[in-house]
């Protein structure tokens, strides 16, 4: 165990935790922001995307210790009423079925559009290509990030 | 009081500081052109709490502000039935929309009927009923606003929850009516409105959970978080036909934040099983400790002994077995019409084919799990569950606690799909709860949730077909087998279609869990039949569209045998709409389009699909789909239903197994079990409703199974080879 200074959705908080504990399960268990999923554990899905310093990430597969000094980004530090760009194209499209993965697809989806805010259809499906979605929403993925990408 | 309103000042508030902070909050511009979407145009309602509720029913409560909650009584799996079916009592109570809070209701034996979301029935059950209760309550506050303005019942009229005497200009809201309706005796059936007069049903509503899913708000399952629980996970034998032996824990439970290593069997003596405990492990070694990822360093650290239960299976085994089953015995004759032996004897042409897809896995993205607090006489659950009754019935037996004291609530689930109708792991969280005497969570990990499947059971059919000199269909033989149960569905087209026709079904037996998996039977056999026919209308030199509705035409003017579990008339409909739609022309060979039609969960759908090769891999350009589900509740989401469905068809038609070897399944995360991506699926969906009045059907199914063969006809179209083993894209040696 160890006591670790994180700063998460602009606020400075320390947890004392095993160092190699996964971003994920800090957030989830020791830090109640359950919006981050689990999916597979193991960079595979998506569903656990968040920014470090602005960079989507799969915070399933990085140990809590190399985030000290970063800047943690999860859904719910996004905006506080739905107001991000790309959480309001989700809305305006109703790309949810079951909801799962969709933390993770909006995480991946404002990084992409943080770096790159006017991507070509290649470019979105290359980007999101590492978000599985069991429901199939992708073609609505795709036109909500399209949105997104206007009003951004 | 109006949300729209409130949502409309908190708009105005965010330009007005966007614009005085001399920046732009969240990046983007306010000033926007006419030709953008608005911005900020989506906010989270913001109901007005009422000082009173008045209960109307087990559905429905009004607020003294006129605010009304209704609640939502099925699973909520992804379907959205949680925005459907209170859109259905809203219209029928004739309220404003936007007024409406939902809630999920738990299990209530008493108040709701049919609490389970599978089968794609929730709505074409629930209809009726919800309709009654929303016009029954509607009936109820007329009758007190009539008393209250001693006006008869026949001068007033509803809109928006509003009750209006026009003669007097009068009018009452329901939240000043509520207290004295529930006075009122509600009648045994009241009349609903008629269908042209919706102004809720037939429009696209935003599912009610969407604004709490794209903010991360703890909705599932694996979200719960409750004072003193403690975090559980489990470990099952490695491979089928397999149980604990014996159990070294020493260490595990040495680790940090470890409370306790415990077995635990949902089978014990004097059980009472359920229709949903399918189970091939039912003893299990259960980790408890603090933390999530505690629990998980320690479970990698027992040792634990297995024993050979059962024989073990393999995959090449499987594939094997069935086809020598079809080739060298005789099935069980599921349906005989005509003589078939006779008929193939005559035919000018045969032409005989088979077909087979391996186990596959649910994969919700929401792994299994569950939270259960278990005290001397108590149990309080929640969590994922398609069917809470019945997890009810299996755990009053297994704890030992009378129904009454057993309560359960449905999180949102991250998918169904079939998996959560056996709720095993409901019955392992409660278990665990009362060894432990604390409240628990139990969560799955991916490797354990897909290596430990209520798998889609294996399948192989072989199609034969007997074509006279005019290329007609005179027989038609389908020999079905599984592993376990055949996928034949005897009286489904084409039977009623063909003169001389036979079903022969074939049983395979095994240790592997199986069950319902998104539409059963059909996500297998829909793709072999639909492109056997595509097969046989090129052999009889026909348009494969053509050649279908020639069937449709015989099974409606003259059909074979009584019992043919379809209406042509409807199913020939879905195939004209998509043929017009898709400007289908029987000319455009070669151009990698292909037509798949199929009938199940009551709802019939046709699909055209245009696919482009890049060498031996097929890209999805356009599926167009026509779907005959009756009405169609909430449009938006209907489609989101019919694309998604397209999408998972797709996926698992060209990628997704699971295999076996001694019994041990080959895949156990995405990194062995692929599922489609969103590079890989369709560019462009395309889905048309057909609009006429009748009482809704399935829809969270129907648009799958015939997918598959819309995509292996449009690559037979575009570079002249057939698959007909799924999956596509893998080395069938893999399979045997
Ligand atoms: S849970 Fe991290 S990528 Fe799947
Ligand atoms: S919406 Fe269900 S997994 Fe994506």
């Amino acid at each position: 165990m160890a006591k670790l200074s994180l700063s998460v959705n602009g606020n400075s908080v320390t947890v004392d935790v095993d160092p190699s504990t996964p971003i994920l399960w800090v957030l989830r268990d020791h830090l109640e922001l359950v919006g981050t999923k689990y999916g597979c554990g193991i960079a595979q899905c998506g569903a656990c995307t968040i920014h470090l310093n602005g960079n989507a990430v799969r915070s399933c597969s990085v140990p809590v210790s190399s985030a000290e000094g970063k800047e943690i980004t999860t859904i719910e530090g996004l905006s506080d009423d739905a107001s991000h760009p790309v959480q309001q194209a989700w809305i305006a499209h109703d790309v949810p079925q079951c909801g799962y993965c969709q933390a993770g697809q909006i995480m991946t989806a404002s990084a992409l559009l943080k770096d790159n805010p006017s991507p070509s259809d290649s470019e979105i499906s290359q980007a999101m290509n590492g978000n599985i979605c069991r429901c199939g929403t992708y073609t609505r993925i795709h036109a909500a990030v399209k949105t997104a990408a206007k009003n951004s | 009081m109006n949300a729209n309103h409130t949502n409309k000042q908190r708009r105005q508030f965010l330009k007005v500081s966007a614009a005085a902070g001399g920046g732009l909050i969240f990046g983007f511009n306010f000033m926007a052109c006419e030709s953008k979407p608005a911005l900020a145009e989506f906010l989270p309602p913001e109901h007005q709490m009422p000082e009173v509720w008045k209960e109307m029913n087990g559905f429905v409560k009004i607020g003294d502000n006129g605010v009304v909650t209704i609640m939502s009584p099925n699973p909520e799996i992804g379907q959205n039935v949680k925005t459907a079916m209170p859109m259905i009592v809203a219209e029928e109570l004739d309220v404003d929309w936007d007024n409406v809070i939902v809630e999920q209701a738990p299990l209530d034996t008493e108040k709701y009927q049919r609490q389970i979301a599978g089968g794609s029935q929730s709505i074409r059950f629930g209809w009726n009923g919800l309709r009654q209760t929303g016009a029954k309550i509607r009936h109820v506050l007329i009758a007190a606003a009539a008393k209250q303005l001693d006006v008869p019942v026949e001068e007033l009229s509803t809109d928006k929850g509003i009750i209006s005497h026009a003669a007097s200009g009068r009018s009452l809201g329901y939240g000043e009516v509520a207290a004295d309706a529930v006075t009122i005796e509600i009648p045994e059936e009241v009349p609903v409105k008629d269908p042209k007069d919706f102004t809720i049903i037939g429009q696209s509503k935003k599912n009610v959970d969407g604004f709490d899913i794209v903010q991360g708000k703890p909705l599932f399952g694996l979200d719960v978080k409750k004072e003193g629980m403690l975090i559980a996970m489990i470990t099952h034998p490695p491979a089928f036909g397999m149980k604990i032996k014996s159990l070294d824990d020493s260490k595990a439970k040495g680790m940090p934040g470890i409370k306790d290593v415990i077995r635990i069997n949902v089978e014990p003596e004097g059980w009472n099983p359920q229709w949903s405990d399918v189970n091939s492990y039912p003893e299990v070694v259960a980790i408890v400790g603090n933390t999530t990822w505690e629990v998980m360093q320690a479970k990698k650290e027992l040792n634990i002994q297995w024993e050979t239960e059962t024989p073990a299976e393999n995959t090449t085994d499987h594939f094997t077995t069935l086809a020598e089953l079809i080739k060298t015995s005789k099935g069980e004759v599921a349906r005989h019409d005509g003589d078939v032996d006779k008929a193939f004897a005559d035919a000018e042409t045969i032409v005989e084919k088979t077909y087979s897809a391996p186990f596959l896995a649910h994969n919700t993205m929401e792994p299994m799990n569950f939270f259960a607090n278990v005290t001397a006489d108590k149990a309080e659950l929640l969590g994922p569950i398609q069917t809470p009754m019945f997890l009810e019935g299996t755990l009053e037996g297994v704890l030992g606690i009378p129904k009454e004291n057993i309560s359960i609530m449905m999180t949102r689930m991250g998918g169904g799909f079939g998996r959560r109708l056996y709720g095993h792991f409901g019955t392992e969280a409660a278990l665990i709860s009362q060894k432990m005497n604390a409240p628990v969570k139990l969560i799955y990990t991916r490797e354990d949730d897909m290596t430990q499947g209520t798998y889609r059971p294996a399948y192989m059919v072989t199609y034969k077909a007997g074509l006279d000199t005019e290329g007609n269909l005179t027989a038609f033989e389908i020999k079905g087998a599984g592993i376990p149960g055949s996928p034949v569905f005897a009286n489904r087209y084409p039977a009623g279609a063909v003169e001389n026709y036979r079903v022969e079904n074939y049983n395979v037996p095994t240790n592997i869990s199986t069950g319902a998996w998104r539409a059963p039977r059909s996500n297998f056999i829909a793709t072999a039949e639909q492109s056997f026919l595509d097969e046989i209308a090129e052999a009889a030199g026909k348009d494969p569209i053509d050649f279908r509705l020639e069937l449709f035409e015989k099974a409606k003017t003259n059909p074979v045998g009584e019992e043919n579990d379809y209406d042509a008339e409807r199913y020939a409909g879905v195939l004209k709409l998509v043929k017009e739609k898709a400007g289908w022309s029987p000319t455009g060979k070669g151009s990698g389009r292909g037509v798949s039609a199929y009938y199940c969960h009551n709802s019939y759908v046709a699909q055209v699909l245009d696919v482009e090769m890049d060498g031996d891999t097929p890209k999805v350009k356009k599926v167009h789909c026509a779907v005959d589900c009756g009405i169609v509740v909430n449009p938006g989401s209907a489609k989101n239903q019919i694309e998604g469905g397209i999408v998972d068809g797709i996926g698992h038609a060209l990628y997704s197994a699971i295999t076996f070897k001694n019994g041990v399944p080959q895949q156990s995360n995405f990194d062995s079990y692929k599922l489609i991506r969103h590079a890989e699926s369709p560019d462009e969906i395309d889905v048309y409703f057909v609009d006429n009045g009748k009482d809704p059907t399935g829809l969270g199914e129907p648009s799958l199974p015939p997918i598959g063969a819309a995509l292996a006809n449009a690559v037979y179209d575009a570079s002249g080879k057939r698959h007909y083993h799924q999956p596509f894209t893998v080395n069938q040696e893999l399979l045997g």
